[in-house]
Order: structure tokens, then sequence, then C-alpha cells
């Protein structure tokens, strides 16, 4: 059962990722995670904004819409949408090492979400827009 | 400034600050490649004791100095990287092109 929740919307401006990750940090503090634990989840939102930021606004500016629900089980479920170009092959965009960023780029934002997250589920249609879901149990603590 | 430059001979230290993202990683990027340019060293030592935050464009900032320090035959070394900076690395695999150092000096 879904505990609590929020919702915000941002603009897919590079300067808005440090507040996207800590906004939800704070918003998870709540359950009294552990530092490696806050570390995991603002490391894979830091890499699915960018996502939205790079690739699904590549020559634009839209925006990213990010849910982050919390259950009674201590689960925090993290959802991050956009409208823009959508992924043409989610199977390819997904091997590490695989981008089309452009030099800079390491190509490991999936590989990051996929390891320091519980669960990664990604949806997309081209044109459409694209949803990253994500899932991480936190250890119980007394 | 994200980062300050000390130079010691052929060794060139960077010295990061803040958080090391998609947003500020252009921003240091500029700053290590005009010291390359300008002092050709045979080290780079990138340190990262005053990042309170990477994530994966920090990979990116570092295997791009690799490749540029490789062309030039020298080496790059990684040093005072936190749990949360050595998670990252190793996930990329980063110990295969640099030396890094644990924990923080």
């Amino acid at each position: 059962m879904v505990k609590n929740e929020m919702k915000m919307t941002i603009l897919s401006k590079s300067s808005n990722e440090s507040y996207a990750r800590v906004a939800v940090a704070a918003f998870i503090s709540q359950l009294d995670p552990t530092i490696e634990e806050i570390n995991d989840i603002k490391t894979a939102v830091s890499e699915a904004v960018t996502n939205c930021i790079v690739h699904a606004y590549k020559d634009c500016v839209g925006k990213i819409y990010i849910t982050v629900s919390l259950s009674d089980q201590n689960v925090v479920v993290i959802k991050i949408r956009d409208r823009g170009c959508g992924i043409k092959d989610v199977k390819k965009a997904r091997e590490p090492l695989f981008t089309t960023g452009g030099e800079e780029r390491a190509g490991l934002g999936f590989a990051v979400m996929e390891s320091f997250m519980d669960r990664l589920n990604v949806r997309s249609r081209e044109n459409i827009g694209t949803t990253v879901s994500m899932i991480k149990k936190l250890a119980y603590r007394v | 400034m994200a980062v300050k430059i000390l130079v010691n001979g052929e060794v060139i230290t960077a010295f990061l600050e803040g958080e090391l993202d998609h947003h500020t990683a252009a921003i240091m990027r500029k700053e290590i490649d005009s010291a390359i340019d300008k002092y050709m060293p045979s080290l780079l030592i990138m340190d990262f004791k005053d990042i309170s935050f990477m994530d994966s464009s920090g990979i990116g900032l570092v295997m791009g100095r690799y490749k540029l320090l490789s062309k030039n035959g020298a080496e790059l070394h990684i040093t005072n990287t936190t749990p949360q900076i050595y998670k990252v690395m190793r996930l990329a695999g980063m110990e295969r092109l640099a030396k890094i150092d644990k924990g923080v000096n």
C-alpha cells in the first residue's frame, strides 16, 4: 500500500540535475535510509534525468515528470517520464557502454540504474516518450 | 571554480570540487584539458577528495582524459575516492585504465 507520494515536474535543463536527485533523496529520507541507500538512489535518479536531457529532449527543452511512492514495506518506487523522442531499441540502449551521446558519455546510465536499484523497467515509444520505473527495497531498520 | 590545478614538473594534479554530473563535467573537462594542452604532463592525478557526488558523467570525464593522455604516452591516477564514487568507478571497470586510491587521505 502506498504510504506517501510526491510528484514534481522540472524542465530538462542540466542545471536541474542536482535539484532532482536532492529533492528525491530529501523525500525518501523519512524512511530513514542508510547513506549508501540514499547515494544509490541519488545516482540512479541522476542517470535517468540526465538521459531525458541528453537524449529525450536532445534538441529542445521539455518537461520531466518525476513520481516517488513509498510503501509500508519500505519500498521506494521512482518513475521518471518524458515526452521526448523515445528510444528506438530499448534492449540495445540498456547494454553497458552503448551510447549515442558522443565521446564524453560513458554509456553506463542504464547499467548504473540497474545495479544500484533492485528493479529497472524501461518503456518507450518513438516520438511519444519514455518512462523509467525503478524500485528499491530499503533494509528494514528497527 | 570547479577545478584547481597544481603543476609540479611533469605531474599535474587536478583537484575537483563540488558535484560531478553531466552539468558540471563539461566545465571540469575544459579546465583539465587546457592544463594538459599547456603543460603536456607525463602523469595526471585527478583528486576526488572534494567531490560530494558523482554519476556516470564522471566516468565519461575520466575515460575522455585517459584517452587524451594515452595519445601522449602519459598516465592517469585517480585518488581520494569516497565509497559512492568508488562504487561507480568499479562498475565502469575504471581500475583497468587507471590506478585508483580508495578512501580519503
